[in-house]
């Protein structure tokens, strides 16, 4: 198969399997959202409320695309999708299973960090194109924040990278022990702070903070392209769970096939759901509060855990 | 494509560079200006160098309007000035009137009165609270915070029929005795209210992200608060210690046991745990209310059909949720009013926005003005 045809396959796999996992993601926060303040959540439509997301997806599919009359146009209209397409393309080089990555190249830990990060050029323009205040600013926070949490979070992936010898998400899953997981305990840490924050989620949400910038850098967004932005923000969590349960957990490594992959993806599910659970917990921080966070305790804390590996590793 | 000329606003740096001051207009359509309230908000970065705020997007006329109703018919309106607490305005007016037209009120209404205020403190401060934590994006506190307030708001349904505009203190006692039972309820809901405020203060007041973001923010000094004219929860969480229902004690407030919460450092997180805590004072002043209620009537006997209360002007203030509260009326002899004027908590408190807001970013911005605890039916009138 030519490397663009296969590009063009996994891209359109890792786009379906966004929308499934915002489908499904949308109602479990909603429904865990409910659970933690006392209420129910959908019920309605379908069993458990279950079809609620595909009915709010025809609601947002039917609903006018507005461009606003100062917004500068081209550059709005493209941005959903800048920000959607380096995020999807992250889940390509995620380890499934023991030795099957999609996209199997030699430095798919560094594409892993690298390429999503592009989509902070989206959400910047975004923002900017919109000409409005609000949602300026939070194309700039988002800008700020996105770089800022993008070292902390690739130097906990680098002790993984150093434990296993190799940039390749394919082999540093082969070569994972289990007692990796507590040696890399505060790395995982650093890994989950930061992938919250990268997917702009609370209590990091501050580029869409609600009370603050309304919105955010989509505040003038509406219907099909909003939508892509919401996706293109359970894409972040899905890669992030999904990588966060291969590599620092194994994913299952050793058992017996059906099982791995159970395990695989019920430790990836927790992660999410554990993000949710946290949104729907913790007050949002303030950008200067958030800086210090991550290059104060987060980097160092990183750094800290490189070192650690770094010093058991001629032991090996 | 033109520029917007209305957003510049060209400014000298320190070295004398011209710069351009963002201007953010907050309001009056934002998640976080408690109603209709609008702040202009010129930004050097992220930081407020001057807060503008402007009111009068509810005005509604109420004090005007009063002049042309008759005493009973004014009633209805000071509902619709603090929404969250219509019970306190509802309560200062017929005190007003009550003294203008010399209207002895039996002693079981002036209970029901402190018991319903009290409740409605509780809600209120709910609100508050709620408000407060949403503004820094804690949406589910605000959630719990309602959950409490949902059950006073049923309990005034049982009372008085209303959920939120109660038309409840009449002139001469209160609209309706309590229904059988309903004591009872309200003691058992009491009785669950410390437990529900604590886990709020466990949640939400023990939170470090919640801490970090509130602690400092807006410090407001007790010279300051007296200064400017602060009361309520504003003024006591910066450690002034005024309280009418202690100091310029009415109804009878003389009689019960509690004590005036108060702050230390006149941040926005001592004013919002100062809200807190006044429930648990509230939840000690309904027990002892009903454990001393007197039966009897709950309305003046022998009340003139329309008020005329002979010439003469008054002024009367209780402590509302967010403060001093007080009517003034004008009495021409005639059955109207000839000038209902209300001084308003939330008024004055919200004119320190500005003030207080300087210096602190975008984000805090939203935090002051919840810790104020705005209302704006009550703001504009």
């Amino acid at each position: 198969m030519s490397p663009v045809l296969m590009g063009a396959v996994w891209g359109l796999a890792a786009a379906l399997l966004i929308a499934l996992a915002a489908l499904i993601g949308v109602w479990a926060e909603r429904k865990i959202a409910g659970r933690i303040q006392r209420r129910y959540g959908p019920q309605q439509a379908g069993p458990s409320g279950l079809l609620q997301t595909l009915a709010d997806t025809v609601k947002l599919v039917l609903k006018e695309d507005i461009t606003p009359a100062q917004a500068d146009v081209a550059v709005f209209r493209a941005m959903p999708f800048l920000v959607f397409v380096p995020i999807a393309s992250a889940l390509v080089v995620i380890p499934y299973a023991a030795g099957w990555v999609p996209f199997d190249i030699a430095t798919s830990a560094l594409f892993f960090l690298a390429v999503p990060g592009l989509s902070v050029i989206g959400i910047l323009l975004a923002g900017w194109s919109s000409r409005n205040t609000y949602a300026s600013i939070g194309g700039v926070r988002a800008a700020a924040q996105m770089i800022s949490y993008e070292l902390p979070r690739t130097l906990s992936v680098l002790a993984l990278c150093l434990l296993g010898g190799s940039l390749s998400t394919g082999t540093i899953r082969a070569e994972w022990r289990l007692w990796w997981v507590p040696l890399t305990a505060v790395g995982f840490l650093v890994y989950y702070i930061s992938s919250v924050a990268e997917v702009n989620r609370g209590p990091f949400d501050l580029p869409e903070a609600e009370s603050e910038l309304v919105a955010g850098y989509f505040a003038d967004y509406s219907g099909i392209r909003w939508a892509i932005f919401m996706m293109a923000e359970y894409g972040g969590i899905t890669a992030a769970s999904l990588f966060g349960a291969a590599m620092f957990f194994g994913g299952g490594l050793g058992l017996p096939e059906p099982f791995a992959g159970v395990v695989f993806v019920a430790l990836a599910v927790a992660l999410a759901a554990s993000m949710i659970w946290v949104k729907w917990t913790f007050p949002r921080m303030r950008p200067d509060q958030l800086m210090s966070f991550a290059w104060k305790i987060l980097t160092p804390m990183a750094l800290v855990q490189l070192v650690v590996v770094g010093v058991v590793l001629p032991w090996l | 494509m033109p520029v917007d000329v209305q957003s510049r606003n060209m400014v000298e740096s320190d070295d004398g560079t011209p710069v351009e001051e963002l201007l953010v207009n907050v309001g009056p359509s934002h998640p976080s200006t408690h109603g209709v309230g609008r702040v202009l908000v010129h930004l050097d970065g992220d930081i407020v160098v001057k807060a503008d705020m402007i009111v009068g997007y509810l005005h509604r006329g109420i004090e005007k309007m009063s002049e042309n109703r008759t005493y009973l018919q004014v009633v209805p309106l000071t509902d619709r000035l603090d929404y969250v607490g219509s019970m306190y305005a509802n309560w200062s007016y017929c005190r007003a009137v009550e003294r203008l037209a010399r209207i002895p009120v039996p002693e079981r209404a002036e209970y029901l009165r402190v018991i319903v205020c009290e409740l409605q403190r509780i809600a209120s401060h709910m609100m508050g609270v709620g408000a407060a934590a949403a503004d820094t994006g804690a949406f589910t506190m605000f959630v719990y915070a309602f959950d409490l307030r949902e059950r006073i708001v049923e309990l005034f349904e049982e009372l008085c029929g209303a959920r939120l505009t109660y038309n409840y203190v009449r002139p001469g006692g209160v609209s309706f005795d309590a229904p059988d039972g309903w004591t009872e309820s309200v003691m058992s809901f009491i009785s669950k209210v410390d437990g529900m405020l604590a886990e709020i203060d466990d949640l939400f007041f023990g939170n470090a992200i919640a801490r970090g973001r509130m602690k400092g923010v807006g410090v407001l000094s007790a010279e300051d608060a007296v200064a400017w004219g602060a009361t309520g929860p504003t003024a006591r969480g910066s450690g002034v210690n005024w309280d009418l229902r202690k100091h310029a004690p009415y109804s009878v407030y003389p009689r019960m046991d509690f004590d005036v919460v108060v702050g230390d450092n006149g941040d926005a997180y001592d004013r919002g745990r100062c809200r807190l805590f006044e429930c648990h004072e509230s939840t000690r002043i309904i027990s002892q209310a009903i454990a001393q209620m007197p039966g009897g009537a709950v309305m003046a006997d022998c009340l003139p059909r329309l008020l005329t209360p002979p010439p003469g002007e008054t002024y009367d203030q209780i402590e509302s949720a967010r403060g001093s509260l007080g009517v003034y009326l004008v009495s021409d002899g005639s059955p109207r009013p000839y000038r209902m004027h209300v001084r308003s908590p939330a008024f004055c408190n919200l004119a320190l926005l500005p003030k207080l807001a300087v210096g602190h970013t975008l984000s805090d911005l939203v935090v002051v003005l919840g810790s104020l605890d705005p209302v704006f039916g009550e703001v504009d009138r």
